[in-house]
């Protein structure tokens, strides 16, 4: 009988320099764990879940961490804790959303120590999957949480292919947002994709939650001025108001021109396997004034297509709320 | 019966003992695990302001370390996945859960734990005195993280809104919900009324 309260034996490497973190990455691939905060990591440890030969601690690496101006926006490094996030100036003169998607994040110990990088990277929350069962997600040919007797109150109304889990990640959504750019590493250079690229859903890639390939770092991620200072929304709405995750969370940003809207993002987070982007009412919004009319149809827009499972039929009122909330702010 | 063998001297003691077995692995028996490039076990920690050298596994966590091996049983393991607060410690003055940090990665870092919170010369940290006269701990297991992380809003905000330190003591799981009384300790200690 394991020990299910102690960490496995696991080597340990904390590079210093980036070339050495990219080698060690290149050099266990799958058997690598990249540790940030660590805190979607000895979860998976101790409960034997997921069995890495190697954690690679990025943390010492200080060409991965920071905020800074550039000049077409900032670029944060994905070594960032959320702490330095939701405290640093130029985020909150500038992508306040974003600090306050980071304020949402887990509890206070956990954005002490948690990463950017972290909160996009971490795995879905399906205890079905985290509690190490051979399915879809882990390699299997069986989804747990999509059966008659399932309880998946918490799992997904859109876009799911064979598994039903969810995107746990709130900065994701502001991301998505804010039309982020990733920036990932390898040992043969850099590659940069928009943040709603990088997520990837069951149906693309259905063991991994992002593009991020084995051997592969994500080091940064730019926030261009496209989107700075724009009027913004954030919300999210979880049973406890500490630690947990989001049932549904709403990022909007917006620009308006002489009372109608001129442009729009809106990404929703727990509805999807990835950040759900709301194309139909960001482009139904396009060119009309904000009325509580064109609100109420905007929600029954977002809503549209949502296939539930036996107990997430809320979601859809919560999920419409939302948007309503997000556009009368 | 010897009336110095108290339950804490006597827990103490086992722990002493096993410490020195820990220096040939007792932590499910491990092997040698030390792969070029990787960590070396035998580090210096600060923790309280002292030096302390000892033989960490790669994989241990602060929690186990602070308890097993150094004899710091003041930091509490509750949950041992960071979703309650009892094993919280300060590093480098910041509120974090020892059962989800690395031994190894506080090797240049100084760590609190509740051991190191009083003065020295025995007298209590005004958290402490506060959450005695408010009655705040109920049955007591979540107080050392309630107070290493009071101590680090006070230290950072002396005059915190009773919001500041509900949000700065959210991390931290009561099981007696007793939150309300570890409130009214943050108050007084910071020399604020209850009303």
């Amino acid at each position: 009988m394991p020990s299910y309260d102690v960490m496995p034996e696991v080597q340990l490497y904390q590079p210093t320099e980036v070339d050495d973190a990219l080698n060690l990455a290149e050099k266990f691939r799958q058997q690598g764990w990249l540790l940030g905060g660590g805190q979607d990591t000895y979860g998976w440890l101790k409960d034997r879940a997921k069995n890495p030969t190697a954690l690679i601690d990025l943390n010492d690496i200080e060409a991965f961490k920071g905020i800074k101006a550039t000049s077409t926006g900032i670029e944060i490094g994905a070594l960032t804790t959320l702490r330095d996030i939701i405290r640093n100036p130029l985020i909150n003169d500038h992508f306040e959303i974003l600090a306050k998607a980071a304020g949402r994040v887990a509890s206070p110990q956990i954005r002490n120590v948690g990463t950017l990088g972290g909160n996009l990277i971490q795995d879905t929350r399906c205890w079905y999957y985290r509690r190490g069962l051979a399915c879809y997600r882990a390699g299997g040919n069986l989804c747990y949480a999509d059966s008659p007797e399932a309880m998946n109150r918490e799992h997904a109304l859109f876009n799911a292919s064979r598994c039903v889990a969810v995107s746990p990640s709130d900065t994701a959504t502001a991301l998505v947002a804010l039309n982020a750019t990733m920036v990932i590493k390898n040992i043969d250079g850099d590659r940069e994709m928009s943040a709603e690229d990088f997520f990837v859903g069951p149906d693309t890639h259905i063991t991994q939650m992002t593009a991020l390939e084995p051997g592969e770092i994500l080091t940064g991620i730019k926030l261009s001025n496209e989107w700075s200072n724009a009027r913004y929304y954030f919300e999210k709405i979880a049973d406890r108001d500490v630690w947990d995750f989001a049932l549904v969370s709403i990022a909007l940003v917006i620009k308006e021109e002489a009372n109608t809207v001129k442009d729009s993002r809106m990404v929703c987070g727990g509805v999807a396997c990835t950040p759900y982007r709301l194309n139909k009412v960001e482009q139904y919004l396009k060119g009309n004034p904000l009325s509580e009319k064109i609100i109420t149809n905007a929600a029954k827009i977002a809503s549209q297509g949502a296939e539930t499972l036996n107990y997430n039929h809320f979601k859809i009122p919560l999920m419409e709320n939302l948007v309503k909330r997000a556009l009368r702010s | 019966m010897n009336v110095n063998l108290t339950r804490r001297r006597f827990i103490k003691a086992v722990i002493a003992s096993s410490a020195v077995a820990s220096q040939t692995g007792c932590q499910l028996g491990s092997k040698d695990l030390h792969a070029k490039g990787s960590v070396e076990r035998l580090i210096s920690l600060d923790i309280n302001g002292k030096k302390r050298r000892v033989d960490v596994l790669p994989q241990e966590t602060l929690a186990s370390t602070l308890r097993y091996k150094l004899g710091l049983t003041g930091t509490k393991i509750g949950c041992n996945r960071g979703e309650c607060g009892a094993c919280t410690v300060l590093i480098d003055g910041i509120p974090n859960y020892a059962c989800s940090t690395l031994s190894h990665s506080v090797r240049k870092r100084q760590v609190q734990s509740i051991e190191g919170v009083a003065n020295k010369d025995g007298t209590l940290h005004p958290i402490q005195e506060a959450f005695v006269e408010e009655l705040s701990p109920q049955c007591g297991f979540c107080t050392p993280g309630q107070i290493m992380s009071a101590v680090a809003l006070l230290n950072e905000n002396p005059k915190p809104s009773r919001e500041e330190a509900r949000q700065a003591l959210s991390g931290n799981i009561c099981r007696c919900g007793a939150y309300d009384h570890y409130l009214n300790g943050v108050m007084r200690a910071s020399g604020q009324s209850n009303e």
